[in-house]
Parts: C-alpha cells; sequence; structure tokens
C-alpha cells in the first residue's frame, strides 16, 4: 500500500459503527442508544438526499453568508518575513464563528426528525449563540448548558443567547466549564429523549456526532482548497488551525486529507505552558479513555479521573478532543502542537494592529502557531491559517488582561 | 454458579426478592464504607452495589453526584474500592458485591488488570453505565475468565431486538432502568415497569432487578411483585449526604430506610 493510498483511507473512517481505529465509539448509557441509532438512520439517510444538501447550501449562502473569504494577510506576511499567511475568514460568519455550520446542519435534522426543542452546551459561548440563532430562526425550544465559571468569563455571549430567546442554565458542578456543561446537557437529553435533540458543538461525542459535525462543517476545507487553486494557482503548503474539540480544524483539514503534499497542524492550548500542569492539551501531554460517549485522548490522573484544564480561552477550555484528531495524531498525518496563553495574546494584539482584524482567542492559538511556522518557511510557501472566530466576545478578558474594566 | 446466581436461586426458594443498596463508595470518606455494608447486610440487604467514584457522573443526578464528588474530595480511588471489597469479605462470603460506575477509571487500570484484582478482592459482577455491549467485546471474556459477571442496563426505550442482544451478553441480572432520566429523579410508574418486565422475561432466564426512582417501602414492594429485584440508590445516598458531618450515625439511618423496605417487601 502505498502512502498516497493509505492518506486517501483516511477519508473513509469512520467506520459502521463510528469508530475511528481505536477511537470514538458509542459508550453511552442505554437510554440514549434508540436516539443515537435514530439520529445515526437519518443523517444517513438525509446525507445522501440531494434536497436536504441543497437546503443546507442555501442556508449557508443566504444566512450565513457563505462562501467566507480566503484573505491573504500581505502586510503581515511581508512583516514576518516568511511563507505567505492565507486567512480562512471564518469570522465573518453570521453569529461570528464556524459554529454556525453545524448548528445549521444539525437544526435542519432536528426539522426533518420533528423534534421541537433542542439543547446544547457551550464553552465560549459561540456555539451556544449558533444554536440559539438557528432556534429563534425555526422557532424551537431552546435550552443551552454553560458553566458557571465561562458564563462569568462570556457575559456577553449569554445575554446575546437570552436575547435570542433561549433558557442559559450555569452549571455548578465540577470544575464549572465546558465538560461540566457537556455533562448537564447529556442529564438533560437523557430524560427528555423524547423531544429534544442535542446539538453538539464540536466534533466529540458518540457516534454519529464526530463524523456529523464534521462533515457540516467540511465547507471549510471545501472552499479553501478551491480558493486557494483559484487565488493562487496551487494548494497551500500548510494549513494551521486551533483545537479544542476540534470542530473548526476538522472542518479545515478533512477535504485536504488525501493531498500528501499538504502539511497540518492542530495547536492545542498549552495555557501557562505544557510542563506548567494548567493547559488544555491532551493530545499533546494527554492519553487514551473514554468520556462523553467516544474514546479519545484526554486530560486525566492515575486514576482515570478527569482533570481540570486550563486556558485564556473558554472554548478551548475542554479535557478531550474529538476522536478523529485522536486518530490522525497516530497516523502521524496531522502535528498537533500547543500555544502558550502570553503568545496567543501577542498573537491576538499583532492581529488586530497589522491587518485591522480582531481574532477570537480561539483562533489566536492558531495564528500564534501559524506566526512561527511561517517564520520557519520561505515567502514562495503559503499556509492557510483558519481563523475560526471573532474576537469582539473576548474584549472583557483581554481588557482584564490590561487592567482596564470595560 | 457465581455468587449472584446463587443468591437468586436461594431466594427463589424462599419466595423472596433481592433487596439491592447501592452506595457510592468513599462517601463521605474511605474509612466509612465497610462498615456502611456490613450495616445493609444486617438491615436485609441481598446484595450491594458499590458505586466508583468518577469526576464526571453524566448519568447520575445531583444525589449521586455529590456523593462522587465528596469521595473523590477525600481520596477515594479504584484501588481503594477494590480494598474496601477485599475488607468486607473477610468477614462475609455470601452477598455478592457488584461494582457500579463508568469505563474510564476501570479502562485506565487496564481490562485484565482490572478483572485479575477485582476477582482476588472478591468482586461479583461489574455494571459500567457508559459501555453498551457493542464495546464490551474487549473486556467481557476477561471478567468471564475472572468469574466476574457483566450486568448491562435495559432502558425504557430500548427496542425489543435490542434488548435480546443485550440479554444474550448478560450474566448475573440484567438492570431494568424505570424511567427515562438520571439517578433519584423522578418517580415510577409500576404499570409501565410491568410491561418491561414482562416482555423482557420472555427473552432471558436471566433474573431482572429494577431501579432508579425506588424510595420507600411501598415502592419497593410494589417493584418486587413485578421484577427479581429492586435496587435502591439515592434515598440512600441522601440519608449519607445528610450525615456526612456524623458519619457514626450513618449505619442506623441506612439501615431504618432498608428495614422499611424489606419489611414491606416480603409481607
Amino acid at each position: 500500500m502505498t502512502k498516497a493510498n493509505t492518506y486517501a483511507e483516511l477519508m473513509q473512517l469512520p467506520d459502521d459503527r463510528g469508530h475511528f481505529g481505536p477511537y470514538g465509539g458509542r459508550f453511552v448509557s442505554e437510554t440514549l442508544s434508540y436516539a443515537l441509532e435514530e439520529l445515526e438512520a437519518t443523517y444517513k439517510k438525509l446525507s445522501a438526499d440531494p434536497d436536504f444538501q441543497a437546503e443546507f447550501d442555501k442556508d449557508l449562502a443566504h444566512y450565513v453568508g457563505r462562501p467566507s473569504p480566503l484573505y491573504h494577510a500581505e502586510r503581515w506576511s511581508r512583516m514576518l518575513g516568511g511563507a505567505q499567511i492565507y486567512l480562512k475568514r471564518e469570522d465573518l460568519n453570521h453569529t461570528g464563528a464556524h459554529k454556525v455550520n453545524n448548528t445549521i446542519g444539525q437544526a435542519l435534522l432536528a426539522k426533518y426528525t420533528g423534534k421541537p426543542r433542542v439543547i446544547a452546551e457551550t464553552g465560549a459561548g459561540q456555539h451556544g449563540v449558533a444554536t440559539a440563532t438557528v432556534a429563534a430562526r425555526l422557532g424551537l425550544e431552546c435550552e443551552i448548558y454553560m458553566g458557571a465559571e465561562d458564563v462569568r468569563r462570556q457575559a456577553l455571549n449569554v445575554y446575546r443567547m437570552k436575547l435570542l430567546g433561549a433558557k442559559v442554565n450555569a452549571v455548578e458542578s465540577g470544575s464549572r466549564t465546558l465538560k461540566d456543561a457537556m455533562n448537564e446537557a447529556m442529564r438533560d437529553w437523557v430524560t427528555n429523549v423524547d423531544s429534544t435533540f442535542y446539538i453538539i458543538g464540536t466534533v466529540a461525542g458518540p457516534h454519529p456526532y464526530p463524523q456529523l459535525v464534521r462533515d457540516f462543517n467540511s465547507v471549510i476545507g471545501r472552499e479553501a482548497r478551491e480558493q486557494s487553486l483559484t487565488q493562487t494557482g496551487r494548494l497551500p503548503d500548510a494549513l494551521v488551525a486551533c483545537v479544542g474539540g476540534g470542530s473548526n480544524a476538522m472542518g479545515l483539514f478533512y477535504p485536504f486529507l488525501a493531498d500528501e503534499a499538504v502539511a497540518m497542524y492542530g495547536v492545542e492550548a498549552a495555557g501557562d505552558g505544557l510542563d506548567s500542569g494548567r493547559h488544555a492539551a491532551p493530545l499533546c501531554k494527554g492519553s487514551p479513555g473514554v468520556l462523553h460517549g467516544n474514546r479519545t485522548y484526554l486530560m486525566q490522573n492515575h486514576d482515570g479521573q478527569i482533570i481540570e484544564t486550563h486556558s485564556v480561552s473558554a472554548g478551548l477550555d475542554y479535557p478531550g478532543v474529538g476522536p478523529e484528531h485522536a486518530y490522525l495524531k497516530d497516523a502521524g498525518r496531522v502535528n498537533y502542537v500547543a500555544a502558550e496563553d502570553e503568545e496567543v495574546l501577542s498573537a491576538f494584539r499583532e492581529l488586530t494592529r497589522v491587518e485591522g482584524i480582531m481574532p477570537a482567542l480561539e483562533s489566536s492559538h492558531a495564528l500564534a502557531y501559524g506566526r512561527k511556522l511561517a517564520q520557519s518557511m520561505s515567502p514562495d510557501q503559503q499556509i492557510i491559517i483558519n481563523l475560526s472566530g471573532r474576537g469582539d466576545k473576548d474584549i472583557h478578558t483581554v481588557a482584564g488582561i490590561d487592567g482596564i474594566t470595560v | 454458579m457465581s455468587r449472584i446466581e446463587q443468591k437468586f436461586a436461594q431466594l427463589n426458594e424462599q419466595g423472596k426478592k433481592a433487596l439491592i443498596p447501592y452506595i457510592t463508595g468513599g462517601d463521605p470518606e474511605p474509612g466509612y464504607t465497610v462498615g456502611f455494608m456490613h450495616a445493609l447486610v444486617e438491615a436485609g440487604a441481598d446484595m450491594i452495589e458499590l458505586g466508583i467514584p468518577f469526576s464526571d457522573p453524566m448519568a447520575d443526578g445531583e444525589v449521586i453526584q455529590k456523593a462522587h464528588e465528596r469521595s473523590l474530595a477525600a481520596g477515594t480511588t479504584l484501588e481503594g474500592i477494590l480494598e474496601m471489597v477485599a475488607e468486607f469479605r473477610q468477614t462475609n462470603q455470601d452477598t455478592p458485591v457488584v461494582l457500579m460506575g463508568y469505563l474510564n477509571p476501570i479502562e485506565y487500570m487496564g481490562y485484565a488488570n482490572f478483572a485479575q484484582k477485582a476477582k482476588t478482592a472478591g468482586v461479583d459482577g461489574l455494571l459500567t453505565v457508559d459501555l453498551p455491549p457493542e464495546e464490551a467485546d474487549d473486556v467481557v471474556p476477561l471478567l468471564k475468565e475472572a468469574g466476574i459477571d457483566t450486568i448491562f442496563l435495559i432502558a425504557p426505550t430500548t427496542t425489543p431486538a435490542r434488548a435480546a442482544k443485550i440479554a444474550s451478553h448478560a450474566s448475573g441480572y440484567l438492570y431494568y432502568v424505570s424511567i427515562k432520566g438520571v439517578t433519584g429523579s423522578a418517580t415510577l410508574d409500576t404499570q409501565a415497569v410491568a410491561e418491561k418486565t414482562a416482555e423482557l422475561r420472555q427473552l432471558t432466564s436471566v433474573p431482572v432487578a429494577v431501579g432508579f426512582g425506588i424510595r420507600d417501602g411501598a415502592s419497593a414492594a410494589a417493584i418486587s411483585q413485578v421484577s427479581d429485584g429492586a435496587i435502591v440508590g439515592s434515598v440512600l445516598v441522601n440519608k449519607i449526604a445528610a450525615l456526612a458531618q456524623t458519619p457514626e450515625q450513618i449505619p442506623a439511618a441506612l439501615a431504618e430506610t432498608l428495614n422499611e423496605m424489606r419489611t414491606a417487601m416480603d409481607a
């Protein structure tokens, strides 16, 4: 088997039972098995249905505003003196991040299955806002679970969700962040499984979620691939995206998996440093285990207990990661690296000042690593960095670090 | 014949149903658990489900979530839970002990390692909430080899075809989850449970015990009419929570609740 074949085969996953090699699967309590089998069947049917695809594409075009631009950051590239940097502008989507690609898709599934109520977990609040947005548009009842710590950090998004008509539940259990919000959303779902569609926000969770969230976000990579060919006449040398659960990265990477010459970098949150113990980098520093319905890399202690994570960005503050990333790491297809809070803030400021684009702190992880990567390359090479979201929601955090109250 | 099978056979002869209390191991502190287990047996428990605490107990309601938090804060580990079972076995060789928890601590210890240690400690069964039979192929044979029964859940949403498949993998007993929801959340509908257990009886000879929503003598008695056993958790864990500052009073409080159920079930 040649290497190219191997790479093409990566695009055939998951298998019928939702496994990416040893990862993925469906590790849930029995009450949810039926709902997941039903969702799997619905998705299998609808993803092959041209009418469903047409409706999805139409919403992406006219409601989200796709395609998002592939922007050549010329001034920043020149300043760094290395590879040409192209930014995939997911920050320009309606609601301000890539998250809406997935919620549009899952809301359509909810509509087709006739469920009147949707729930979601959220970290930074981007997925919560994107869910509340599509729920408002389709007239669905909407409840969002968000860790109490994140409710505090992301007050602006909490208010946005409320304006959109969603009920926001602050989760006080455990570490009061994204993982606890996901636990609570699972508990809601198991209780209200007949009436409720659970819109998971990342490429994690039980099968078929990792697959369908990836598929809905793959529009990012499909567009970027085509735009790169049209605008530059060739494919990029490298792709860079931040990885928390990993949905924006999977969306960008997936359509390029078989392009052997395209290197890929997934950037995790190194927090105070990978050796500090205060980070959120399960692929760089964790080990395989089972959480939230799938087997994947986790941050865990000597007893298999999930440990608390730390990141300046709420959206990356998660101890697990999508199972497909776990597989791509082991397969050696994607390089998983990490960026520390300090370099992330510096990249946030730099892009804002040099290009007039204020990135989300999550996306700033990709920018921080992309900057270093570009500098190690030559000006005739090019990289695409996924600018997964805009930074407005993070103004309070950055101002707070500067000692300013806004 | 496993200790669990023996127990059900013995109860069957006596015309009685199994009363199965659940407590979280190490709650409120590891040192008390074995004493609680003995108190439960004295008050009429036929088997004990001992919870392995986990940082993310997704299928549990607030009462048992808090128990996991107290237990972990007190330093409980899976190794520690196995030591509790071993200590219990020093003076009790008859009462089956089923460990109940989530997969990750067991996976982290390693399935073969866990099976061996659990056997040595005197564990009789394992129930992992987040391990459906489809994902259990790596685990069940190792447990079987160690003489440990694998207990699976059946839910109100489980289709008959799926229930048949689950039953074919099960040993010890099947745990029927009486309601859609998390532990301790709602009151149960005995009629609906009766229909489901009757359906399960057609599929398997493995005993069917029912849990979720049993909180007093009346509900325990009602459930035991239509099943092989009643599993009771949150109401006991609530007693532990209320008396966490005066743990010496907990055994009597657990005994009082369990006695009431035993009496009602045997009446």
